[in-house]
């Protein structure tokens, strides 16, 4: 046990998602050993996030403004709707230029045994979007596991009773990877998405 | 490190780090195991999706200090339908919630295993009932941790019959006798269907409720009555049963 400011320091970071007691030292002492000028950008970025950044109120991305870039850009196609747990799965898309609708983040995934249920997440405003917003097509794009499928089921079965479009993302063997290594569920979603060529 | 070899379904899954998950899983030989699978969360892991809640696997482990280590798993069940479905998926998740709360690392848990299995495998073939499976199964693993409830005879004296007074905190059934006075009967629908829930074989439930006169209200009753039994000799409620659609 410290004490003082530096222990405080390991506290905090000890608080942090996946940071252990011994990686909250490390990071401590590291920030201990830095330019006062180095240290100082640090502290300004971590108030500044607090102050400057919240989410957008139409789809909960992150963003500097009432509303998120990608809810403001006009080339944004506006039928099109993809659903995802965070606003890192909505980076991770958007990387991939693939998708030209907009988003709409959950702020999670339904997990029953961790008490979180539809009321937990952002899905009274997805569907109030469905009726104000001229969207088609809803693309369900949560995590392909337990949690994801769950939440992707729940959100299926009230959305085709909107007479909305719902698809929901393929999942299937990783592009690079050989076949013969693939588990038998991972295979087996890979046979049930196949398309005609 | 010491290796050894285990079947287990998997109960739930906590993430840690940037790609790993602690696991914990319910095996018939050494009861509650947690273990760390090492870059499951990568797309491309070699364990891929063998490692994910309800899935039954052959696994091999590395015995480390706090926590196990997953060397190889394979699948016998994938138990991928149960994860397809919100409401099976709610289901299956109080089953595993309940077994991960009775269950002890290592001490033999063949019986709560089974009935894991059996569970899982009965919402899987019967999935238009599955709050019925659930309370099944709840009711059995009462049973298995001990808590037995007297169905058949008075669970205070021991008379005979299919009692009306269902007294949580005495264990089961209560004949006129020794039930407190004011107590509210149970339809004999309620309490015969509670036997079932109890002691039929899995598959024999749906036919069981359907004979039931107006099985919807007798399912909610026993399984209202069920959830209290377990909340009253578990200590508290199982979080996951709140989301289960009845
Ligand atoms: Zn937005
Ligand atoms: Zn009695």
């Amino acid at each position: 046990m410290y004490e003082g400011p530096i222990q405080d320091l390991i506290e905090e970071f000890g608080r942090l998602p996946g940071v252990g007691p011994k990686s909250a030292q490390r990071l401590a002492f590291h920030v201990l050993t830095m330019d006062a000028a180095d240290a100082e950008r640090l502290a300004r970025a971590l108030v500044a996030v607090k102050e400057k950044v919240r989410f957008c109120v139409r789809c909960f991305n992150v963003s500097e403004q009432d509303e998120c870039r990608i809810c403001r850009d006009a080339r944004r196609d506006p039928s099109l709707l993809c659903v995802v747990e965070e606003p890192r799965d909505l980076m991770a898309i958007e990387k991939t230029g693939e998708f030209r609708g907009r988003y709409h983040v959950l702020g999670g995934a339904i997990s029953p045994i961790d008490g979180v249920g539809p009321d937990q997440l952002r899905v009274a405003e997805l569907f109030a979007r469905l009726g104000e917003e001229d969207i088609t097509e809803v693309v369900l794009a949560t995590n392909p596991n337990s949690e994801g499928e769950a939440t992707a089921s729940y959100l299926a079965r009230t959305l085709k009773a909107m007479e909305v479009a719902v698809s929901r993302i393929a999942s299937g063997l990783p592009v690079g990877g050989d076949l013969e290594y693939a588990d038998e569920v991972t295979l087996g979603r890979a046979f049930a998405g196949r398309r005609a060529l | 490190m010491p290796l050894y070899r285990e079947q287990g379904v998997v109960l739930r899954t906590y993430k840690l780090g940037e790609t790993d998950r602690i696991i914990h899983l319910l095996t018939p030989g050494r009861g509650k195991v947690r273990a760390v699978a090492k870059g499951v969360r990568r797309p491309g892991s070699r364990f891929g999706g063998r490692l994910e809640p309800f899935s039954h696997v052959d696994l091999q482990l590395y015995t480390g200090r706090s926590l196990d280590i997953v060397s190889q798993a394979e699948l016998i069940t994938p138990f991928d339908r149960v994860r397809a479905d919100f409401a099976l998926s709610a289901c299956g998740s109080t089953m595993v919630e309940g077994a991960d709360r009775i269950a002890q690392p290592d001490e033999r848990s063949t019986e709560l295993f089974l009935l894991l299995l059996d569970g899982l495998r009965a919402l899987v073939t019967a999935p238009e009932h599955p709050s019925l499976v659930l309370d099944a199964y709840l009711i059995r693993l009462a049973s298995a941790a001990g808590y037995h409830p007297a169905l058949a005879a008075c669970a205070s004296c021991g008379r005979p019959g299919h009692h009306a007074v269902f007294g949580i905190s005495a264990g089961g059934l209560l004949c006129p006798a020794c039930a407190p006075s004011g107590s509210q009967p149970l339809e004999l629908a309620v309490v015969e269907l509670l036997g079932g829930l109890a002691g039929d074989p899995w598959a024999g439930l749906p036919a069981r409720l359907a004979a039931c006169p107006d099985p919807h209200r007798v399912r909610r009753q026993a399984g209202a009555l069920v959830s209290s039994y377990l909340t009253y000799h578990l200590g508290r409620p199982l979080k996951a049963w709140e989301a289960v659609p009845r």
